[in-house]
């Protein structure tokens, strides 16, 4: 009993169950699914839905949603991708600054808009999900941006260890896998270390006992809809360097991957539930669904049926679990009068 | 126990002293010229009827609401013409609210603890936090878990966590609203037990609550509050239930039940060895037509789950229902409409109305089948003036029935409810607790209209855990205790105290 926080977690447990009976499904079909390899190369390529999924995370425990950051993060790396391919600064560092206060900026706009408005966060997110997207198109009509400074294609390619795979290839563990894991560590630290973090449960928890213990709400739902907007940010920039490329339209309509493995991942849409380690392997399972209906060479379009049903499914999952948390409740409460 | 029953009260220096406090809320006198105090250690229970402005004097008290000019408060010593909430706060005045208000997704440590989060520090100390709880926990005899998730906790452990929340804050009076209205009697005994530890702490706590019973039991003194007015602040040793109540009202409860049932009625329902897992075990019982049949016993001992049964939204396991002779399956809802069954839920505010929707909505919802006798639609000229008359029927306060029903006083939601169901014409309805939270002139028309009904061949089914109402209102009582029936009364037989021992024992 050492750790306080050590409750019950078994969502993580079946979740990760399920990764490993998926996986093992996935070598059977395609050996190649299971080397070293191809999990490095799957880590990267899913490092932009990790990263703005630790955002999510942060906003459904608050008890709010966003459904915008794929618009912020859209806005952020194409600025970006403005700058550094008119001037051509051969500085990676400073093309990775650049997206950063345009996504905190953006995502603080949510923050005030659901605090001032107390209208739903889903009305207003897809309202402003519209708005950036609509004024990034309209200004840009689409025009793709794929001229950048040699010092940005390289880092692409950079590996925090490397090995030499069968055919002389190199491979290795991506940058940008780090980042992820980075990141997720310092959304732990955030959620469980820091007052804020706790005042983001607390609110997500019972909103009403919040402002009675008189935490600051509007500090709180700022600092979750900023947060997002700063991942969203962070994770436009890796987004354009894994791609080489920025698309106006590549990356909004991927906001419901993000949200199923955050849910799947044990955060609550009634708030005031969800854990980094769970969101880390809904981000895994959904990825590797994906990845098994590609192999099984299934339409694109099962691909968004698939993650409708999978949102459905969890969220109903979770709704029955505590129903039946209810029902046992019940069931004490009438032995305790028996016995 | 030591008390401060006995000592004159100027012996000991009051913790907070209100002094000719009133308040207007625009023509209406909320409070008028009220002197109110309350000394260290004590427990002060203040009773009154629905609107007689107890809850204003909370709120003065509090700082939630100013109190008008010429008003004196000193708390602790030091004088103050207004508070703000924080500063009562600071004060040590806490407020347990009635749903609680704590944390569910967090340990009982961390929301005894919740107030270390107003410090301006950016990083928790989970030790400190910890280690805080437990020691709150331990100083006023509590043992539970500090890593347990409150919502994994019954009410009773809740409330006991909001209490030790306040403590850890430093309170010196500690507000309860309504503490007992969701707990078993066992946890009632508890509650108490726990608040003597306070007093002997020297924490102040001021006990609001309607259940007359146990302001005697727990209350050193009493304050009583009608229109506005303070009647005065009692001892309570010595005053008896009828005192009391006839000090909140300025009227007895002058409600007797003259005409009783005759034995050759026939016989409407009848239950056998009706069983539900967990719930409640062989049950079986009859009702007669033009019956008031009294179900009595605390929380969780099956009563309000049989009704739920008869009312086909928890189908029985194993047992027969008969209705009329007929055999009733009680699957459905609208199955138990059609075999005339009504049933009026324990939670008004909860499960029986649509608060957002007008008096007029809600009273036709039940019969709008019959109100639709032409075509598709129901006239609203026609609908309007059905509920105008149903309003006057059953003696409904309200100023435009197209108001919506959560601004009607609980007293008047009530009878919407009720009137609700009585227009579906049933034959037997089945009133969870009707006058739960409700004050002695509500409860009296309540009662009134409960003999009306089965003047008119209605048979009911009265839940209850007051054992004053079931021996007024019912012609034979059943008691319930563990999911069984374990006594039947009929009330000349027996005294509200025979019939309090067979509950608590």
């Amino acid at each position: 009993m050492k750790i306080p926080w050590k409750i019950q977690r078994q969502t993580e447990w079946y979740l990760l169950f399920v990764i490993i009976v998926l996986s093992a499904f996935l070598t059977v079909v395609n050996p190649k699914f299971f080397t070293l390899e191809n999990i490095f190369d799957f880590l990267r390529n899913n490092s932009f839905l990790g990263i703005v999924a630790l955002g999510e995370l942060v906003v459904l425990i608050s008890g709010g949603i966003d459904v915008s950051f794929t618009a912020i993060a859209t806005v952020a790396q194409y600025l970006m991708g403005l700058v550094i391919s008119t001037t051509m600064v051969n500085n990676v560092l400073l093309a990775f600054l650049i997206p950063i206060p345009i996504g905190i900026a953006l995502g603080a706009v949510n923050g005030v808009l659901v605090y001032y408005t107390r209208v739903h966060p889903v009305i207003i997110t897809i309202s402003t999900l519209n708005f950036y997207y609509g004024v990034l198109m309209f200004l840009t009509k689409g025009t793709w941006i794929y001229k950048f400074p040699p010092a940005f294609r390289e880092f692409a390619k950079l590996k925090v260890v490397t090995f030499m795979g069968a055919q002389g290839v190199p491979f290795g563990f991506s940058f940008f896998t780090l980042l992820w894991i980075i990141l997720g560590f310092f959304t732990f630290v955030v959620l469980r270390y820091l007052t804020i973090g706790r005042k983001i449960y607390a609110v997500g928890g019972n909103l009403e006992a919040a402002r009675r213990a008189g935490f600051n709400i509007f500090r709180v739902q700022l600092f979750v809809y900023s947060y997002i907007g700063l991942l969203a940010g962070i994770a436009g920039f890796v987004h354009a360097q894994l791609n080489q490329m920025i698309q106006p339209n590549a990356i909004v309509g991927r906001e419901l991957d993000v949200i199923a493995a955050t849910i799947l991942g044990g955060a609550s849409i009634f708030g005031g539930s969800g854990t980094v380690w769970g969101a880390f392997l809904g981000v895994l399972l959904i990825a590797i669904i994906k990845n098994g209906l590609i192999l099984m060479k299934a339409s694109a379009y099962w691909h968004e049926v698939i993650m409708g049903s999978i949102i459905v499914l969890a969220a109903s999952i979770s709704a029955y679990q505590r129903k039946l948390q209810i029902r046992r409740e019940k069931g004490r409460f009438a032995e305790e009068q028996i016995f | 126990m030591e008390s401060a029953v006995n000592q004159p009260v100027s012996e000991k220096e009051p913790f907070l002293l209100l002094r000719q406090v009133s308040k207007r809320f625009g023509g209406v006198r909320a409070l008028d010229k009220v002197d109110f105090e309350i000394i260290r250690g004590e427990v002060h229970c203040l009773v009154g009827e629905n609107g007689s402005g107890k809850s204003t004097l909370v709120k003065i008290v509090t700082g939630v609401v100013a109190p008008e000019g010429g008003a004196e408060m000193v708390i602790d010593g030091k004088p103050y013409s207004s508070l703000r909430p924080f500063e009562a706060y600071r004060l040590g005045i806490h407020v347990v609210h009635q749903d609680l208000s704590l944390f569910p997704n967090l340990s009982v440590a961390e929301n005894i603890a919740s107030h270390f989060y107003l410090e301006p520090r950016s990083f928790v100390d989970w030790k400190k936090i910890r280690k805080r709880g437990m020691e709150v926990m331990e100083k006023l005899g509590i043992t539970l878990h500090p890593d347990t998730e409150v919502r994994k906790l019954s009410v009773a452990d809740q409330q006991l966590v909001a209490i030790c929340r306040a403590i850890a804050s430093d309170a010196r009076l500690i507000i309860l609203d309504e503490p007992t209205s969701s707990l078993t009697w066992k946890e009632v005994n508890r509650l108490f037990a726990f608040l003597r530890e306070l007093k002997s702490k020297g924490i102040a706590v001021l006990f609001i609550s309607h259940r007359l019973d146990e302001v005697l039991e727990i209350g050193d003194r009493v304050t009583v509050i009608r229109d506005g007015k303070k009647v005065g602040t009692f001892v309570a040793q010595g005053l008896t239930r009828d005192e009391l109540s006839f000090l909140m009202t300025g009227k007895k409860l002058a409600f007797t039940r003259e005409v009783m049932l005759q034995e050759n009625r026939p016989e409407i329902l009848r239950v056998e060895r009706l069983s539900r897992t967990n719930q409640y075990h062989e049950v079986s019982f009859t009702l007669r037509r033009g019956e008031v049949l009294g179900l009595i016993g605390p929380r969780g001992s099956g009563r309000t789950e049989i009704a739920l049964s008869l009312f086909g939204l928890n189908p029985p396991d194993e047992g027969a229902i008969f209705v009329d002779g007929k055999r009733f399956r009680a699957r459905s809802v609208q199955e138990a409409i059609q075999y005339g069954i009504g049933y009026v839920p324990e939670n008004r505010l909860l499960q029986g109305l649509v608060l957002d929707q007008s008096v007029e909505n809600n009273l036709v919802i039940t019969v709008f089948e019959q109100l639709k006798r032409r075509g598709l639609f129901v006239p609203p000229r026609e609908k309007h003036a059905f509920a105008e008359e149903t309003v006057l029927a059953f003696g409904i306060k309200v100023a435009d029935i197209e108001a919506p029903v959560r601004s009607l006083s609980g007293g008047n939601q009530q009878k919407v409810v009720l009137a609700k169901w009585i227009l579906t014409e049933p034959k037997i309805l089945i009133l969870d607790t009707p006058t739960h939270g409700v004050d002695v002139g509500a409860k009296e028309s309540i009662y009134q209209s409960i003999i009306e009904l089965v003047g008119k061949d209605l048979s009911i089914i009265l839940i209850s855990d007051e054992e004053q109402e079931v021996r007024l209102v019912c012609d034979r009582i059943l008691v319930m205790k563990g999911g069984k029936i374990v006594k039947e009364f009929s009330p000349g037989t027996m005294t509200e105290d025979d019939l309090r021992q067979s509950i608590r024992e």
